[in-house]
């Protein structure tokens, strides 16, 4: 009997033929953390080390409150890179490299075959290269510096086969909140999830992105997109190390197999304060709101903000919405900057904010008050996340976000196309 | 083999009503995190719970946030096991690192009441109230040792130690 490709990209690191539901022990190839590095080091002193056993597996982005907001993230902030310079990590990001899933991609750890894991819950983003990626606790994390060993249950395999060709104003967000909306928050909980077929490899690797990230909020464990010729482009100039390309037999066994037509979508929008509480944008077309966020490790690459950039060229953002701008990494920002993007968005009357989470966890830089509401490109609207707990949050595609802050009230993108 | 009572609830229990978010940035000793688990869902539970407890819910136990403390809670207030009909993935593995036996069984969720007598036989993979056997596919032996050694942080320790 065949097997998935995560059954073998597990195998492969445990040495041995592994099924769904095996429980096994692995070294990982990296391991993520970010401004949580803080906490996860006062589990690791616990341990009694005094050095971490692959201080080369570790990659550390600060991200989340990218510059410290106040003295309590400073201090955070301190204690990782007094860590990291104790510890020799070579891997170390600071405050002006971006969002930890985008900076990771870029310096390319996220290779095809190969197994990650971060203390993130959004460390699924990575399977859009090919690779075995979840999220983790920080206790594991801590155990992981210590051991370089963590357990793993082989996942069952979900798989979604993409066939036909997206509408104009259609993009990958809507296909992945189509999918949520349909099937629930929690139909993948504890799953891998392929995204096949051949409208899967039309994706560029910026919105497979999108679709692993987001595979997050249907409860999995890993993305997955096969490997093919724009991952090897992209590994072309990028990839320091060998890799091999891993993918599932022809006869392997899955839990189950969706089908979508992804030409039949159109603009989708999460409602709060669920993930899967999606609609058609038609179906709150003309709600007002306050703010605007384009960005976050969900959309916030350079064709996220050209398409954004198309729809704000030589027009003003509504005068009763403020828009920011939260580029995914530094070389995201300097590409739009280059191009002409960033002064677009400036003319426009948007704000750029520092690559970085941003406003995404509700800690800084653009926090709702309450009663406001949010349309973002972000991945998540639970009830208070980006601020006050009465406060409201819509999930839609970077097209969508735009054209609404030009018209101050959610707004179907398809009439700025 | 220790004995305990049922505590019953649903689907879709979430971290939140297991360890509210106002909680979970305050640093609390063992006992005052067991004084406000279920708070949300059921304050008779951190009152009346008695060591040996067992809870029993529905699908997708644990669901929504990463936090440690909504299984870090659970087993300082005594309770032996939660059986459920699925857990949400990382509270599954925050239960097994911070030393709180997750067992599934679609069966034991369907059939058992609060209030129902219960035992756990972990090794034998069953659940046993009075008549009533119920099975879950025992935990794999590496899972077992981590909560034998009462968590992950524990149970790495005395590996570092026997690596010495
Ligand atoms: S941008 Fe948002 S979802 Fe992404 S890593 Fe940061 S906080 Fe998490």
């Amino acid at each position: 009997m065949g097997q998935t490709f995560s059954e073998k990209a597990l195998g492969r690191k445990a040495g041995k033929r592994v099924r769904a539901g095996d429980v096994i022990t692995v070294a990982p190839d990296y391991y993520l953390s970010h401004d949580n590095s803080s906490a996860i080091i006062g589990e690791f002193r616990k341990l009694g080390l005094k050095k971490v056993v692959a201080p080369e597996k570790i990659v550390i982005v600060l991200d989340h409150i990218v510059p410290a907001a106040d003295e309590k993230y400073a201090q955070n902030h301190k204690t990782i890179r007094e860590f990291v310079a104790e510890q020799g990590i070579p891997n170390f990001f600071d405050i002006d490299a971006g969002v930890c899933h985008q900076v990771f991609s870029e310096a390319s750890f996220a290779l095809p075959g190969s197994v990650i894991m971060g203390s993130d819950s959004h460390t699924t983003t990575y399977g859009a290269f090919g690779a075995f990626s979840a999220g983790i606790g920080r206790t594991e994390m801590a155990s992981l510096w210590a051991t370089d060993e963590i357990w793993l249950r082989v996942p069952e395999t979900l798989r979604i086969e993409f066939s036909g060709r997206l509408s104009p104003g259609v993009y990958a967000k809507d296909v992945i909140l189509k999918i949520i909306g349909d099937n629930g928050a929690d139909r993948a909980n504890y799953e891998a999830v392929e995204f096949v077929g051949p409208a899967a490899r039309d994706f560029s690797l910026a919105s497979r992105m999108v679709l692993a990230n987001m595979a997050a909020e249907m409860g999995a464990k890993n993305g997955y997109f096969e490997a093919d010729d724009k991952t090897l482009e992209w590994l072309r100039a990028r990839a320091k190390a060998d890799y091999e390309i891993v993918m599932s037999d022809p006869d392997a066994t899955y839990e189950a197999v969706l089908k979508y037509d992804i030409s039949t979508i159109e603009p989708q929008i999460a409602c709060p304060h669920a993930v899967d509480n999606v609609k058609p944008v038609t179906a709150v077309d003309g709600k007002p709101f306050h703010q605007a966020l384009i960005g976050t490790c969900t959309n916030g690459r350079f064709e996220d903000l050209a398409i954004a950039a198309k729809i704000l060229k030589g027009k003003k953002i509504h005068p009763r919405v403020r828009a920011l701008i939260l580029p995914a990494s530094r070389e995201v920002y300097l590409e739009a900057l280059k191009k002409g993007l960033i002064e677009i968005f400036v003319e426009a009357r948007c704000v750029i904010v520092n690559p970085g989470c941003g406003p995404c966890l509700g800690a800084h830089e653009g926090i709702l008050a309450p009663g406001e509401v949010v349309v973002s490109t972000s991945n998540r609207n639970f009830k208070g996340r980006m601020g006050g707990r009465d406060s409201e949050i819509y999930l839609a595609s970077p097209a969508t976000v735009a054209a609404s802050a030009l018209e101050g009230k959610i707004t179907d993108p398809r009439k700025y196309l | 083999m220790s004995k305990g009572k049922v505590w019953k609830y649903g689907d879709d229990v979430n971290t939140d009503v297991i360890y509210a978010g106002k909680y979970t940035y305050q640093q609390m000793r063992p006992e005052e995190m067991a004084s406000h688990a279920l708070e949300d869902l059921d304050p008779e539970f951190a009152k009346d719970v008695r060591p040996g407890d067992v809870i029993v819910a529905g699908k997708n136990f644990g669901c929504g946030s990463s936090r440690e403390q909504a299984a870090a809670c659970l087993r300082a207030a005594g309770v032996q096991a939660v059986v459920a009909k699925s857990f949400a993935r990382i509270y599954f593995r925050n239960a097994i690192n911070l030393g709180l036996p997750v067992l599934q069984s679609e069966e034991a969720s369907k059939n058992l009441k609060s209030g129902d007598d219960v035992e756990i036989d972990f090794g034998g993979g069953k659940i046993i109230s009075g008549e009533k056997v119920f099975k879950f596919p025992p935990l794999p032996d590496s899972v077992i040792g981590i909560l034998e050694a009462g968590g992950l942080l524990e149970w790495t320790k005395k590996k570092l130690e026997r690596a010495k």
